[in-house]
């Protein structure tokens, strides 16, 4: 079976997984970033790329930075911005996801994207599309349940590209609540996609899917250890909205055990950075001054975020399947 | 005319004669990714111009997007100077359709607005699509070139520039 991201000219036709994704394509998304992180300089801080494209929002779970994000985004390529915030209208009324796309065809969109609560949603959605001939519309996944949130793992990849330079020397820890964490399957793909030789998993046994060695990485339940002679720490965000039943003691416990304190960051490479996706929990996953030190590039991320998202909007927009 | 016997390097000589009773000091120049940027770094320094050259990838303003989508490895658009009221020089090795040219300049007034902008090429090749003509040109074809064929500036270890023609 083709890669349902992939249009039969081997362009990328939707961007709802990194899994599957060949190395030239990623690289070709970070490459295609680069010149778009300097459009913020320009008095002028749009491009004509998108000029006239539709581009929606889908929400169906909250977000306002990576919605944002998204926004700009398409607004610097000059294209229109509907924003959906479907959690609370048409779902809400009893309308299904497919007749929420339906009708947003139906007023000539060319791009969807979408964050769903449930695994698997943006590709529901692309596989619709095709299934009713209207493959020329355009689905970016934004994050779907505990799935994946790829645009995440590639903002990651860029800013990791830009800080180290090369991948294929690195080391690379994640650590905190992976078994949550659509962000934490997306940079493990993306990582060793682009031939990272050592990622590590670092949290607690409660918090790690069970068969997460099978992603090609190590796993360490013990912080200190795991954290030695890193290059990058890729905290992840303590998802208490996700939580059911007694995973955790108590953040405070949590932050004790596991959350990111100068201390422990001193075990890891004197130059290693320090990554967050946000929303961060300060004095939970990690602390203050790491958050704020020198090492930390959780800003950088955010502004790159812009950029990659660009670049992942005007490759599929561009691409020769559509019109 | 005999193609082969194009001298690069001559024709950057006439360039320079064309242009120098008209600059001054403050003219900046840029240069359209990659030969515009060879042949803007050579007039900069025979022109002896204070400005640092700019360059322009203008692969965001083309208006063939739709059709042929973005083109790989774009390259990063550098305007070192204040565009707003400045006198711009648009610098390219060979002026085909104009569509090029048409790119840059929207490009270059995202930046600000200048208060003039000229163009300056080594070769015409004919084939215009849109209205533009140079305003310094050191070779104008004859002939139009075919369009299955085409101009392309090469710049050699040492910074030596050549003209080679291929055939699509």
């Amino acid at each position: 079976m083709r890669n349902p991201q992939l249009n039969k000219h081997g362009e990328l036709q939707h961007l709802l997984t990194i899994d599957g994704l060949p190395r030239s394509i990623l690289t070709a998304i970070l490459d295609t970033a680069a010149p778009f992180t300097a459009v913020a300089e320009r008095e002028v801080k749009k491009l004509p790329l998108l000029r006239g494209k539709s581009i929606f929002n889908l929400f169906f779970e909250n977000s306002t930075r990576t919605r944002t994000t998204f926004e700009i985004a398409a607004k610097r390529l000059s294209a229109d911005v509907v924003n959906l915030n479907v959690s609370t209208s048409s779902a809400a009324k009893g309308e299904s996801l497919l007749d929420t796309v339906d009708n947003l065809s139906a007023m000539q969109a060319d791009m969807f994207v979408v964050r769903h609560a449930a695994s698997g949603a943006p590709f529901l959605i692309a596989q619709h599309l095709f299934a009713t001939g209207r493959d020329h519309i355009h689905v970016v996944n934004a994050g779907d349940g505990r799935h994946a949130h790829p645009t995440q793992g590639l903002l990651d990849m860029y800013t990791i590209r830009h800080f180290k330079r090369d991948f294929t020397n690195l080391t690379v820890a994640i650590v905190g609540d992976v078994l949550h964490s659509r962000v934490a399957r997306s940079q493990i793909g993306a990582l060793t996609t682009l031939g990272v030789p050592e990622v590590r998993v670092i949290g607690p046994k409660t918090l790690l899917p069970t068969d997460v060695e099978r992603l090609g990485v190590r796993v360490f339940h013990d912080i200190r250890e795991g954290l030695r002679g890193v290059d990058v720490v890729m905290m992840l965000r303590l998802q208490n909205e996700r939580m059911n039943g007694a995973l955790l003691p108590t953040p405070q416990e949590f932050y004790k055990v596991w959350g990111l304190t100068a201390e422990k960051l001193a075990l890891a490479k004197p130059d290693a950075i320090v990554m967050h996706p946000g929303p961060m929990n300060r004095g939970v996953e990690i602390d203050s001054s790491v958050a704020d030190g020198a090492q930390a590039v959780i800003l950088p991320q955010v502004t790159f975020g812009i950029a990659v998202r660009m670049a992942v909007m005007s490759m599929l927009a561009g691409q020769q399947g559509s019109k | 005319m005999d193609m082969q016997s194009l001298d690069a390097e001559a024709l950057c000589k006439t360039l320079v004669e064309q242009m120098r009773p008209h600059v001054s000091p403050a003219t900046a120049l840029v240069g359209i990714h990659t030969g515009g940027v060879w042949l803007a770094e050579r007039l900069h320094r025979a022109l002896g111009l204070s400005q640092p050259p700019g360059s322009i990838d203008v692969s965001f303003y083309r208006d063939d997007f739709g059709s042929k989508g973005l083109h790989p490895q774009p390259k990063r658009t550098e305007i070192p100077f204040t565009v707003e009221g400045a006198d711009v020089i648009i610098v390219d090795d060979v002026l085909y359709t104009g569509r090029t040219t048409r790119a840059a300049i929207n490009e270059l007034f995202d930046f600000g607005r200048p208060a003039r902008v000229d163009l300056a090429v080594l070769i015409d090749r004919g084939g215009r699509e849109l209205p533009v003509a140079p305003r310094w040109c050191a070779l104008t074809l004859p002939e139009p070139l075919p369009a299955n064929q085409s101009l392309q500036l090469e710049a050699g270890a040492t910074g030596e520039l050549t003209l080679r023609l291929i055939d699509a």
